[in-house]
Parts: structure tokens; C-alpha cells; sequence
């Protein structure tokens, strides 16, 4: 297969079917943790990096198991994968394990992962799932890595812990529960904007 | 007593499980374009959300923690939690047939409510005892069908309004979550006991 | 249903396949947990240690093993103890507040022999972003009254000055405030009973 192929999953997943502003997977995760860009871009990367596993292993596994117990099957690969990412952030990154909580084992309810699971890796090779994973989990990063930026600029006039302008100017709504939910409408509607021109 | 009361209106209005923690986010936005199907999923959230606490606290107490073997946690609590709603359509279909058709749609949709495995974890990180665990589980899931009620409601009469075109749908629904969410904050400081 | 035959042998086939993809998940978590486990331990020592070191006067004592609890208002608080030599120079105590904004927080402060604070660091807590979240800057803020840094419980009144106390708390987090300096009169009360003990 042509390398032009490959790069044409990725960006499937990246833009054509963004899982967050296209297809409106994951919604838990994206709201919870894009308080910050930096926190959002955390989020994404390590679903990211249990989505491109995940996917890999169960496009490796998809011959020899029967179709009537692939779903468990599944969510066990994909448990699997996430309970090892908690183990290394736990021991490597733990601030930041920290800071994610409860969503890093929630991950493995992400309907990305089982969509992508279904959908894609246990119909495809072991590298087109890599590749999907990949565009899939760069375009959940991107989301929520946008998200989060633009909830910390309006909420406290950083972006990436960078100052923009004075603290005092932000409205301190954008990084609370409700800023969450509005912005990600207003940037969902502006998907939709782009993509019906 | 008073720290069940407190558990209680914690996690129906302080912490609503949807407003403030973002936890069951996809129900909340998927089953709540009608009122009916609203109080249904609820309940069947409910339901589910109470069972798999009970049974994942046991599991966590006499069997994860006794064995030193916590590091499973996650892929036990989500086999227990698919496999209990498998189980519970079976049992249901079979046993409550009135019950079934009122909630049996629903039921494959909640193993991967991530509200169920949240509470599930939030349970064991908070070291709640077994009666705290229940009544925290119901009463989460009280506020979550709160929330999923009162959002049905405005999303029947959102249909009726002139909305832009990119607006349409979830983005302005989102919007009005977020109107929601701000209302909700207003509970935040409540102290009981 | 139709078909029991095959539904036998799929069976078979369905327990075994679940069966090895759990065993080999088994294995791998096993193997990753003994890995981790190490650093995991380390991780935590060292986050302890370094908001100790942030804390508390200079020592060249262990502090962790030589932690004492102190029971405080029906509760326990740890005390490190920094150590030159066999002298005393100060302590590094864990204090809490179960009346936050939003339950419960915990900070670990750091006192000098004479139990003037030497520093603080905010360990848990879920205040509100951008309000009570702001004490881990705010009372170390040289600006007006703000810092508790450099003060004593024992001589000045470490309450907000609204409820006529020597601190000014955060604007518009007057209860995060309040929990912020229980939490360092606990930490305090707990450090004087090591002091006059020792």
C-alpha cells in the first residue's frame, strides 16, 4: 500500500472525522480536563498512546478470536493497556497523574477507544491500525489541546502558562464547569461552519 | 444520619456528577432529545450504578486489597460492570418483562457510561464504607437523572426555536448545559454537619 | 440457539480465547507492577521529601523515618522533624482543614525552632480554580498583609483580617482562607507540642 494511503487515515481521524468536534466521542474527558491547554494536550497524548496499543494489539488478535466474545475481548485489551499507562504515570509523571485523576482509568470507557476497536482496527492490518490510531489520537489531542487554550486565555490571559494579557481581564467562568461546556458548543458550531462551506 | 445527609445533597447538588464532575457526558447529550427516554435512562442508571458499586466494593475489600493486587482495579471493575448489565438485561427479560421493554434499550448503553466505573473508583479512593458507598452510588445517580431530566425539558423546547444554522443541535445544547452548569454552581459551598 | 452443535465447540473456543487474552493481560500488568512498583514508591518519597526541603529550614536529618504523629483536635498531623546534628532547628508539620470550600485540604507548612513559618506548600485540595485555588501564590505574596511567611502564630493572630485577624485573605475566598489558616494553626499547635516536649 502507497504511503499517500497511510496518510490519508491519519487525516480521517485528524480533521474529516475529528472524534470530539465531528463525532462527539469522548465528551467526559474532553470537558473534565481542558481547565488548561497543557492538562488538555496531557489528556489527549495518553489516550493517544492507549488508543495506537490498543488498536495494534487487537488488529493483531482479530483472526483467531470469535466474534460472538470479541467485545470483551476488547475492553480486556483495552483495560489492559490503561492500567499500564496509570502504572507508568504513577511512577514517572506523578504530578500529572495527579492533576488527571480519575479520568486516566477512565479512559477505558472512552467510546474512542472501543469505537475505533470496532469500527476499524478489527477490520484492518496491524499498521493501518497504527495509523488510525495515531490520527484518531492526534485529532482528540488537537481538540483538546484547542479546547483547553481557549478556555485558560479567556479564563486567566495565558495560554500554556504564558502570560497574555493581565489575569484580571479574564472571566474566571471559562475555567469552570460551565466555560467548559460553551466553549466547546461555540467551537463544535464553528467546526460545523467550516466543514458545510 | 447527618453524614448521609450530607453525602446525599453533596452528590445530587454540590457535586452533581454531571455538572460538576463531568462524569456521563455522552447519556447526558445522547438520551436526552425526549423526557420519557430521559427518566428512563436514569433509572436504568440507577439501577445499574448501585449494583456495581455494591458488588465492586466487595470485590475491592475482600478480594483486591487482601491479595494486594489493587493494580487490576480498573479491568476487574469494568468486567464486573459489562458483565452485571449483561447479566441484568438476561435476568430482566426473563423475570420483569414490563421492566425490560421500560428499560432494556438503555442497558447496553451503560457499561460505557463512564459515570458507573467513576463512582465505582471515586468509592474506593474516598475509603467510603459499604452503606456510604450505596447511598453516595444512589444518590449520584439521583443527580444524574436530575440533570438528564431537566436538560430533556429544555432540549423538547429548544426544537421549537429558530436556532443558526451551526448552532443547531448540540452546539446550542451544550450552550444551554452550560447555562445549567453556571445555575448548579450556585449550590457550591453547601455545608451540612 | 438453533445450532447446539456448533455452539458447543464455539464455546469452547470462546472461554479459551477470553481465557488466554486475560492470562497474557494478567502477566503483563504483574510484570509491569513489579517494574513500577520501585519508582512508585520512589516517586512518592521524593514528592514527600522535596515539599519538605521547600518547607522547612535546612537539616541533614532524614525526616521520614523519623516522622511523629501528634494528635490535634480529635484528629492526627504528622510532624517531620528537621534535625543539624541533634539540634533542633524546625519541623516540617502536614496540616489540614476539613472546612475548605470544597472539603477538605491539606498543606504541608515548615517552622523554625521558635515556630515562626519558614514556608508552605499546598498539597491537596479541590478550592475553585482561579479563587481558593490561588493560596498556593497568595499567602506567600509579599503585598499588604497577605504572607504567613516570616510570622508566628504564637505572636501574631493568624486569622483573615475580616474576622479581625493579622492576614488579609483572598479576595472573594474568605472560606478557603479561614480552612487555609485552621490548617496552619493545626500545623502550629502540632509543632509546639513536639517543641516543648523535645
Amino acid at each position: 500500500m502507497a504511503m499517500n494511503n497511510k496518510l490519508r487515515i491519519i487525516y480521517d481521524g485528524l480533521i474529516a472525522n475529528n472524534p470530539t468536534f465531528v463525532l462527539l466521542l469522548g465528551m467526559c474527558p474532553t470537558l473534565g480536563t481542558t481547565g488548561s491547554a497543557i492538562t488538555g494536550m496531557s489528556m489527549g497524548l495518553a489516550t493517544m498512546g492507549v488508543l495506537v496499543c490498543s488498536n495494534m494489539a487487537i488488529s493483531a488478535i482479530k483472526g483467531f478470536v470469535p466474534s460472538k466474545v470479541r467485545i470483551p475481548a476488547y475492553i480486556i485489551v483495552i483495560a489492559t493497556f490503561v492500567t499500564v499507562l496509570q502504572m507508568l504515570m504513577q511512577a514517572y509523571l506523578p504530578s500529572l497523574n495527579a492533576l488527571l485523576g480519575i479520568f486516566i482509568p477512565l479512559i477505558v470507557v472512552n467510546c474512542i477507544l472501543l469505537g475505533r476497536a470496532e469500527a476499524f482496527a478489527s477490520k484492518h492490518s496491524v499498521v493501518d491500525s497504527m495509523c488510525d490510531g495515531i490520527g484518531t489520537g492526534l485529532g482528540f489531542t488537537l481538540a483538546l489541546t484547542m479546547l483547553g487554550a481557549v478556555r485558560e486565555f479567556l479564563g486567566t490571559g495565558r495560554v500554556f502558562g504564558l502570560d497574555v494579557y493581565p489575569e484580571r481581564f479574564g472571566s474566571l467562568v471559562f475555567v469552570l464547569a460551565p466555560g467548559a461546556f460553551i466553549v466547546l458548543g461555540l467551537m463544535i458550531a464553528l467546526f460545523n461552519r467550516i466543514n458545510r462551506r | 444520619m447527618l453524614t448521609y445527609i450530607s453525602i446525599i445533597v453533596t452528590a445530587i447538588f454540590v457535586n452533581n456528577i454531571v455538572f460538576s464532575q463531568f462524569l456521563g457526558i455522552c447519556p447526558f447529550i445522547g438520551v436526552s432529545k425526549r423526557l420519557e427516554s430521559a427518566v428512563g435512562m436514569g433509572a436504568a442508571v440507577m439501577f445499574v450504578m448501585a449494583l456495581a458499586t455494591s458488588v465492586t466494593w466487595i470485590l475491592q475489600t475482600a478480594v483486591l486489597e487482601p491479595l494486594g493486587l489493587q493494580f487490576i482495579q480498573t479491568i476487574a471493575f469494568i468486567l464486573v460492570i459489562a458483565s452485571l448489565v449483561q447479566m441484568l438485561e438476561i435476568v430482566l427479560k426473563k423475570v420483569a418483562q414490563s421492566l425490560y421493554q421500560a428499560l432494556g434499550v438503555f442497558l447496553p448503553l451503560i457499561t460505557t457510561n463512564c459515570a458507573v466505573l467513576g463512582v465505582a473508583i471515586l468509592v474506593t479512593q474516598r475509603g467510603f464504607g459499604f452503606m456510604e458507598s450505596l447511598v453516595y452510588s444512589v444518590s449520584t445517580a439521583i443527580g444524574f437523572t436530575l440533570a438528564l431530566v431537566i436538560f430533556a425539558g429544555i432540549r423538547e423546547q429548544l426544537q421549537l426555536v429558530d436556532v443558526p444554522c451551526s448552532m443547531r443541535g448540540v452546539p446550542i445544547a451544550l450552550i444551554c448545559a452550560g447555562l445549567l452548569a453556571m445555575a448548579f454552581m450556585g449550590f457550591s459551598g453547601i455545608k451540612i454537619g | 440457539m438453533s445450532n447446539s452443535e456448533k455452539k458447543e465447540s464455539s464455546l469452547l473456543s470462546m472461554v479459551a480465547t477470553l481465557g488466554i487474552i486475560t492470562s497474557l493481560a494478567g502477566l503483563l500488568l504483574a510484570w509491569v507492577n513489579v517494574i513500577t512498583a520501585g519508582p512508585v514508591a520512589e516517586a512518592n518519597r521524593q514528592g514527600r521529601i522535596s515539599a519538605i526541603e521547600s518547607v522547612a529550614p535546612k537539616f541533614d536529618n532524614d525526616p521520614l523515618s523519623e516522622a511523629v504523629v501528634v494528635a490535634v483536635g480529635g484528629d492526627s498531623v504528622k510532624v517531620y522533624p528537621a534535625k543539624e546534628g541533634d539540634r533542633l532547628v524546625g519541623a516540617a508539620v502536614e496540616g489540614f482543614s476539613m472546612n475548605g470550600f470544597s472539603g477538605r485540604i491539606d498543606v504541608m507548612f515548615g517552622f523554625d525552632a521558635d515556630g515562626t513559618v519558614t514556608g508552605y506548600e499546598v498539597l491537596s485540595h479541590a478550592e475553585t480554580p482561579g479563587l481558593g485555588a490561588k493560596m498556593n501564590e497568595w499567602f506567600r505574596s509579599p503585598e499588604g498583609n497577605r504572607s504567613v511567611i516570616g510570622r508566628s502564630p504564637a505572636r501574631a493572630n493568624m486569622t483573615v483580617a475580616k474576622d479581625a485577624g493579622d492576614v488579609d485573605g483572598i479576595t472573594a475566598a474568605t472560606i478557603t482562607s479561614r480552612a487555609f489558616l485552621e490548617a496552619l494553626r493545626t500545623a502550629y499547635d502540632a509543632f509546639h507540642q513536639i517543641e516543648t516536649a523535645n
